[in-house]
Order: C-alpha cells, then structure tokens, then sequence
C-alpha cells in the first residue's frame, strides 16, 4: 500500500484515474464532441500506462496515431454526420443493456485471459526490446499478424475509395 | 532527498529558462515580424515606443493583461476555457528535448522527435475545441479547414522526417545533430528540406497557408471569440510552434549547433531565426491559396515527393551500407 503514496505510485494513480475517467466521458457524455474529447484523454492516460511499462516509444505512437490521427478522423466523421444542434433522442434502455452485456463480456474473457496467463517480466524474456527488435519480430515472427492489419487497412482504403465514388453534389443528377 | 532536490532544481530551472525564453521568442518575433513586414512593403513599422520600436510589443502585451476577458454567452465552457492551455501544453513539452548546445538541453531522451511530433498534434485538437466550443460559425469553419489541412500536411512531415531518421537511424535529436558534423543533411537531402518547410509552414498555419485563421473571410478563425490574454496564449502558442518548427529543421538539415567560431548555442538560434525570417518573408510574398488548390497541393504533389523521397533514401543506405 505504502507504494502507491510514492511519487510514481501518485503519478500511476493519476494516468489510471485520467483513462479511467476519459473513458467514462467517452462512452457517457450526451455531446458527441465531449464524447470524442474524452477519448482523447483516456488514450492519454493509455500513453502514460506504456510510459509505465518502459515503453517510451510505445506511448510516443500511442500519443502520435490514436490521439493525434484516429480522433482527429473521428471528428472528420462528426462534422460529416448530423447537426449538433439538433436534439437527441434519449437513450433506449435496451440498448444500454445489450452494450453493457457486450462490453461486460470483453471485459470479463479479458480479465480471465489475464488472470491464466502466466506473466514473465520483459527483462527476464530478453534483454534487448530495441525498435529494431520489434521490427525485425514484425517482419519475421509475426508476420501473419502484421499482414492480417495491412488486409484490414487495404479494405478500409477501398471502402472509402466506394463511398467517396461518386464524388460531391453528383447524387441529385 | 538528495536525488529530489537536484532533480527538482533542474525542472524548475528547465521551466523557468523555457517560460522565459518562450515569452521573450514571442515579444521579438512580433516585433520582428512586423519590422519585416513593414520593410518588404517599403513602409518603416512601429517607430514610437523604445529604439525602432523595440518596445512595441511590451506595450501591447501590457494592454492586453489590461484588458477584460469576455466570455460570450451559449459558449461550451469548460471546452472553451481549457482551448488555450491544451494549445500551450505541446509548445512546452516540445522544448523539453531540443539540444540548444551539446550541454544545453534539458532531457536527452531516445524518442525526442517522436515526442516533438507525437505532441504537436495536440496542436489541431486545441484548435478544434476552441473553434467548437466559441459556438460562432467563423471560428468552427476556421477549425474544421485547420483539421483538414493539418491533418493532409501532417503526413508528407512526417514521411519526410522518416528519409532523416533513417539516415540518422535515431530518433534521439542530440545523435542527429552530431551525425551532422561534416555535411549538413540539407546537402544530402535538398527535396527533403523543401518539403520540411513548405508542411512546417502550413502545420503552423502561417501564410499562405494560413487560411484557418483567413482574416478577409473568416474574421480571426478559430480564435475571434477570444479576447485579452487568452487570445494572447494562441498568439504566442503561433509564435513558439514557428521556433519549434524551425528549430527541429535546424536539427534535421542545418546540422543544428554545429558551425566554426562561434558558440554552439549561438549557432543554433541563428540558423532557427534564419529560417523563422524565411517563413516570414514567405507571409509577406505569397498571397493565401484556396482551400481546395491547398489540399490538392498536398495530396496530389507533396505526398507523393515525400514518399519518393523516403523510398529513394531507403534503397541508397540499403546499397551504400
């Protein structure tokens, strides 16, 4: 206990209270701008988990690509959904519960799968955790995963590719 | 107890050293600026207050400390108020790593350009918050163009940052400078430094790529509903992130402190204040583009360069090593 009245114990309090509480904001708050916002601070405070584990680089791309590209995409899509001004309608119960249940469920095989895992520290696993290193297990090791990511970058690419088709203000004619 | 207090003395001397440097950058760069823009113009600028007018901009950031701050009403108040700080916060973590000298820099870590980069974006983030929140149709259009731009310039940067960090095979800015020692990147990689400064201008969106913030259309963009020293925090936020781009240029191609004679810290500022008149004289030379012929600029010339570039560069290190 007396570990988390340290400086770092503080600090690890703060990061998990800061994707704690961004989450809540992101899946909470009834203004979808306020919801983005949220995320935003809760991949921070993900960010901060990595600075953690000793994964400076981790966290800097954390930071890079989900804070700075996918929310920044994510209100691309806002300006391109529905007005803002417009009143929502409140939230149906039903939904609510089959989202609870949803993520209820991710988060308990989650919580099993880290529970049965037995853990070894990175530094008894090896030494050497370099950038290199994780690009050379990338491109060898696992290679079906990378390939696996680049497939679903490949068809997120031609969906847009479809939906941006027809071009502006052609749909009338 | 040792350890904290050597540690707490160098953060509070790093924050002080960088608070001043940052407001004193900011107070000669607005002076300088319209010096600059004064005499491309064949006019003299502020002539009135101290030497040439050298204390010009202490008068107006006094009348700005003077004056009130209105928040207007049917704003989004909290996002409104927490725009100018998320705005300011990058601008300071992104000194944090910048080798002033090979002794004068605050932290050496292995990822300082990521962190420079990865912190910059926060940058459009604020810019949306302020411009969403104002609830005022100028500053959110101002905002949606900056996302927009921001976000089609930020990746022929980045790409062009990759063709130096390969070459320099660190992330770490203090190894790209010292890699520097004979021959300034900006010799090996001319295409590179050309794109670094046409997106380095546009992220920072200076004219004339400043159409976010287009006076002649879109009265102050994402800041008119700020007013007195919350305007201020985004004017000088412009003014900080031109330092930082051109300090990181500096570090990538101008081999950052290295030079005969003088100091290395001297070295280092005057090739930042070079290429900072460069992006100035850029302001003052070239009208605004539209906001389609920007975009396409981007994605239908500069990515491709930049990706060329990157592959170029990656086949002769694969042949020359």
């Amino acid at each position: 206990m007396s570990e988390l009245f340290s400086l770092a114990g503080l600090s690890f309090l703060m990061i998990v209270g800061m994707t704690l509480g961004g989450a809540f904001i992101a899946v909470g708050a009834r203004n979808i701008f306020h919801n983005v916002l949220g995320l935003a601070l809760s991949l921070f405070g993900v960010a901060g988990i990595f600075l953690f584990l000793n994964s400076p680089f981790l966290a800097m791309m954390e930071i890079l690509i989900y804070v700075g590209a996918i929310c920044i995409a994510i209100c691309f899509a806002i300006m391109l959904s529905e007005p803002l001004y417009r009143p929502r309608p409140p939230r149906k119960p039903i939904k609510l519960l089959g989202a609870g249940l949803g993520a209820g469920l991710v988060f308990v095989v989650l919580a099993a799968l880290v529970k049965k895992t037995a853990w070894v520290p990175a530094a008894a696993r090896s030494d050497d955790w370099s950038v290199a290193t994780i690009g050379h297990y990338l491109l060898t090791k696992y290679a079906l995963i990378f390939e696996a990511i680049s497939l679903i970058l490949l068809v997120a690419m031609l969906g847009a590719i479809v939906n941006a088709k027809n071009g502006r203000g052609r749909e009338e004619s | 107890m040792q350890f904290f207090l050597a540690e707490g003395a160098r953060l509070g001397l790093g924050l002080i050293g960088v608070i001043s440097l940052v407001a004193v950058n900011a107070l000669f760069l607005i002076w300088m600026e319209r010096k600059v823009s004064a005499h491309i113009q064949l006019r003299p600028g502020p002539m009135e207050v101290g030497f040439h007018g050298a204390l010009q901009t202490i008068a107006d950031a006094l009348k700005l400390i003077g004056k009130e701050l209105i928040t207007p009403e049917d704003v989004d108040k909290l996002i409104y108020l927490l725009a100018p700080i998320v705005m300011f916060l990058p601008v300071l973590v992104s000194f944090l790593v910048i080798p002033f000298s090979p002794t004068l820099l605050i932290r050496d870590l292995n990822v300082g350009v990521l962190l420079i980069f990865a912190f910059s974006t926060l940058t459009v983030l604020a810019i949306l918050m302020a411009g969403w929140a104002s609830n005022n149709k100028y500053s959110l259009l101002g905002a949606i163009r900056s996302v927009a731009q921001n976000v089609a310039y930020e990746i022929p940067l980045l790409l062009t940052a990759m063709s130096i960090i390969l070459m320099a095979g660190s992330f770490q800015p203090s190894v790209i400078v010292s890699q520097q020692a004979k021959v300034w990147n900006i010799f090996v990689q001319p295409l590179a430094f050309l794109l670094f400064i046409i997106c380095g201008t546009a992220e920072t969106n200076r004219a004339p790529f400043d159409i976010p913030e287009a006076e002649s259309e879109l009265v102050a963009g994402f800041h008119t509903e700020y007013s007195g020293m919350r305007f201020a925090i985004f004017f000088l936020a412009e003014y900080t992130n031109m330092f930082i781009v051109s300090a990181v240029a500096t570090i990538f191609f101008l081999g950052g402190w290295h030079g005969p004679f003088l100091p290395p810290v001297v070295w280092f500022l005057l090739k930042v204040y070079a290429l900072i008149f460069l992006m100035m004289w850029f302001r003052w030379t070239f009208p605004r583009l539209r906001f389609d012929q920007l975009i396409t600029f981007a994605w239908k010339i500069l990515i491709p360069l930049a990706l060329l570039n990157l592959i170029v560069t990656a086949f002769v290190l694969k042949l020359v090593r």
